[in-house]
């Protein structure tokens, strides 16, 4: 066997849980205490009614580990359902960033000028800098952000990977 | 919303209880539990077992419900109550043992103000837990509570806490019944794919030289799992070996019975293992103490593996053809499809197979230089297994050297009857689990095999025991040494013996008479029968001071970092040869 040598992967899991409380705690709770990596993790009420969240987590691992991860969700009680979306195909993925950076002269000009190449909004602004926000997979965020840096980069918020599968099916159909 | 019946927070516990047909409840009082106190002093339906240490709740409920096949419930105070209880709920969750754990917890308005006795109970036991329930409402508390049975007791076992504030205990709210419980999230799966078993069915037809592997599955399945097991056994007539958990799935004397496997199991078991061609694994879950070296694991197997917990298959081991499902659902599928193709085993590749197990059990890998002046510990246990023949015998244990010469040298007929902590390895849960197991089964024998060293971390229970008139036995093999960490040291560190000297142990026959038991001293071998049948005519507890040859070790031994054919056997191995058997790599494996 070579599990050493196989090689590490990177997955979306889409979970969907009970929204009651400490459930993230569990999930959380899980990686850590079977050393799982989290790269990404995002949480939020998905289906109110029904008193649902969904929560999408990026790991990185290899592919025997990955499937313990995916096990070991959905041993959890309060999980409905898990689902290793990167199996078949390349998930879509958006991550949303609040981007902020001070600066005049040139460096402010040219920061304005990526900003529109790369779809960024600008959502506040004085004489000497900008917010920005944009969304996009984290290649094209970590790549914004990098260009920002010498432009007078002060400081980055991001929300972490939301995901879906694509195709017409939902998590219930698979 | 319900026309149930409106009732307080105590009394909802203590009715949920007596409709859960809960007959026992280990616990111990304090201020955040009054109320429910205070209705069990009203009740004679559910009877209380108060116990001297929260630990000792927890490890009495758990040998109550390994010993019955029923869910242990527990019941203590917030804050310390809460956390000495936490070493028996990860021990559980480690072994697969239903428990239902309620603590008391600060009322609601105090959560979170480090008020007097108040810990985040959910918070803490949230790892060592299946699942977990904080009840802030009292319309919610029945419907947890029979909500929590139904998690501890389904699936893969495991147990819960259920934390009650106080004021929850106080309010009145509607009670609600068991029926009706259904959730939403959780559902294990019972039976298994049948496409897999007849591909499980096909590969034991073609297997030249296969071994069952089972372990605490087969127990948690229930009886029907071990009966269907021994039917297995017996149309197959293939070997089989458990985990020290599965010990009495299949009876010790069966013919296809190799002993145990792993770490200290027998030559027989681990060579079996190594050289198969399939391994059946049965409610087991190829945990370190048995696969040893990982990489070089029953190299030329083909691998099944049932098992209930999805979680389990290929976390350790990769295996060829996994199975979900309930061990009993799955292996009466097998069986009716093993018959319904008139299946029969390779009769010539059986007996070559046997003419090869049969080498290995010539080896005779448990002998040990008997003494005439001095009780070899695993004498000591060939003694007590003779006198408890032909009784209804329950054996708990502690955990050490004591644990192995029990498991290797005590015949175990029937599933149920052996209760010994694997996964988590908690010294001081025999004494606890005796008591646990005696009151569920008063009239049968119950004895703790049991260490100098362990039995004094939950001492104090003999008082329980003494209270509630458990007569349990507690069978010290006492060598004046931790013996089993004594032997890693000698293993691993240059014999240079760092703290596991037992000085100053108590007199053991003082301490069982005051507390109010029996106490018996022996020293020689000829006195050994004599001595353990007085410990089984006394009706009261005992403890059995065994004294045993101080520096006897415990083998045969898998050193660590090792595959199952490096085995080192014990009656003719050398100082060097223990000394020098664990490489620089396996020193830093546990």
């Amino acid at each position: 066997m070579s599990d050493q040598e196989e090689q590490v992967e990177s997955h979306t899991f889409s979970v969907l849980v009970d929204n009651e409380p400490g459930v993230l705690a569990r999930v959380i709770g899980l990686f850590s205490a079977r050393g799982y990596n989290i790269d990404s993790l995002t949480v939020s009420e998905t289906e109110h009614e029904r008193h649902v969240s969904r929560i999408s987590i990026v790991s990185s691992a290899t592919p025997q580990v990955l499937e313990q991860i995916r096990a070991q969700l959905d041993r959890l009680v309060p999980v409905h359902m898990v689902r290793d979306l990167s199996t078949t195909e390349r998930p879509l993925e958006r991550e949303l960033a609040l981007i902020k950076v001070a600066g005049v002269g040139d460096a402010r000009v040219e920061a304005l000028r990526l900003s529109d190449a790369f779809r960024a909004t600008v959502i506040d602004a004085t004489v000497d800098h900008f917010v920005f926000e944009i969304t996009g997979r984290s290649s094209k965020v970590n790549q914004f952000v990098a260009l920002m840096m010498p432009l007078g980069l002060v400081e980055v918020a991001r929300t972490g990977i939301a995901a879906l599968s694509r195709g017409k099916s939902g998590i219930f159909d698979e | 919303m319900s026309t149930g019946e409106q009732l307080n927070g105590g009394q909802i516990v203590m009715r949920a209880l007596a409709d859960q047909k809960v007959e026992h409840v280990f616990g111990y009082p304090g201020g955040a539990v009054l109320p429910i106190y205070d209705e069990i002093v009203q009740q004679d339906i559910v009877k209380h077992i108060l116990v001297r240490h929260e630990q000792g709740a927890g490890h009495a409920a758990e040998g109550y419900a390994r010993s019955t096949g029923k869910p242990g419930v527990v019941l203590v105070t917030s804050g310390p109550g809460a956390t000495n209880m936490v070493t028996a709920l990860a021990d559980a969750m480690m072994d697969s043992i239903p428990l239902v754990c309620l603590t008391g917890q600060v009322p609601t308005a105090l959560i979170g103000n480090d008020a007097f006795q108040e810990c985040d109970t959910i918070g803490i036991t949230r790892q060592c837990t299946k699942h977990n329930w904080l009840v802030r409402d009292v319309n919610d508390l029945a419907r947890i509570i029979h909500e929590a049975f139904y998690v501890a007791t389904s699936g893969r076992p495991g147990p819960v806490v259920v934390d009650i504030p106080k004021d929850v205990q106080f309010a009145t709210g509607t009670y609600e019944g068991p029926r009706n419980i259904r959730h939403n999230t959780y559902r294990p799966k019972m039976k298994g794919d049948i496409a897999s078993i007849r591909q499980a069915v096909d590969m034991l037809a073609e297997a030249k030289r296969p071994v069952f592997y089972t372990g605490g599955g087969v127990i948690n399945s229930g009886p029907e799992a071990s009966h269907l097991l021994r039917e297995l056994v017996s149309v197959t007539g293939h070997p089989i070996t458990s985990t020290l958990m599965g010990l009495g799935a299949f009876p010790a004397s069966g013919k296809e019975w190799l002993g145990m496997l792993g770490m200290h199991g027998t030559y027989e078991a681990n060579m079996a293992m190594y050289e198969c061609d399939l391994m059946v694994c049965i409610g087991a879950r190829f945990d370190d103490r048995i696969t040893g070296r990982v990489d070089a694991f029953s190299p030329n197997s083909k691998k099944i593996h049932i098992d209930i917990d999805p979680s389990s298959i290929n976390k350790n081991i990769m295996v060829d053809l996994p199975i979900v499902g309930d061990i009993a659902h799955v292996l009466e599928d097998f069986l009716r499809i093993w018959r319904d193709r008139s299946c029969m085993p390779d009769k010539k590749a059986s007996k070559a197979w046997w003419s090869e197990i049969d080498a290995w059990r010539g080896r005779d890998c448990l002998k040990y230089k008997p003494n005439d002046d001095i009780i070899m510990p695993q004498y000591a246990i060939q003694r007590l297994y003779e006198k408890c023949k032909g009784k209804d015998t329950y054996i708990t244990t502690e955990v050490g050297q004591h644990q192995m010469w029990a498991a290797q040298f005590f015949g175990f007929e029937e599933p149920n009857h052996w209760m010994t902590s694997g996964g988590l390895g908690t010294m001081g849960y025999g004494l606890p689990a005796a008591i646990g197991a005696q009151m569920a089964h008063r009239d049968a024998l119950v004895v703790d095999i049991a260490g100098d060293a362990s039995i004094l971390m939950n001492m104090q229970e003999l008082s329980t025991a003494v209270q509630h008139k458990l007569p349990v036995k507690v069978f010290i093999l006492n060598n004046q040494y931790m013996g089993m960490v004594r032997q890693w040291q000698q293993l691993l560190h240059g014999n240079r013996l760092s703290e596991t000297y037992m000085e100053s142990l108590p007199d053991f026959v003082k301490l069982a008479e005051a507390y109010g038991g029996h106490g018996i001293r022996v020293e020689k071998p000829g006195d050994l029968d004599e001595a353990i049948e007085e410990m089984i005519a006394v009706d009261k507890p005992v403890l059995f001071d065994c004294r045993v040859a101080n520096l006897a070790n415990c083998f045969p031994m898998i050193p660590s970092g090792e595959p199952h054919n490096k085995m080192i056997l014990g009656a003719d191995v050398s100082d060097e040869e223990v000394g020098s058997a664990i490489s620089e790599k396996g020193k830093v494996l546990v």
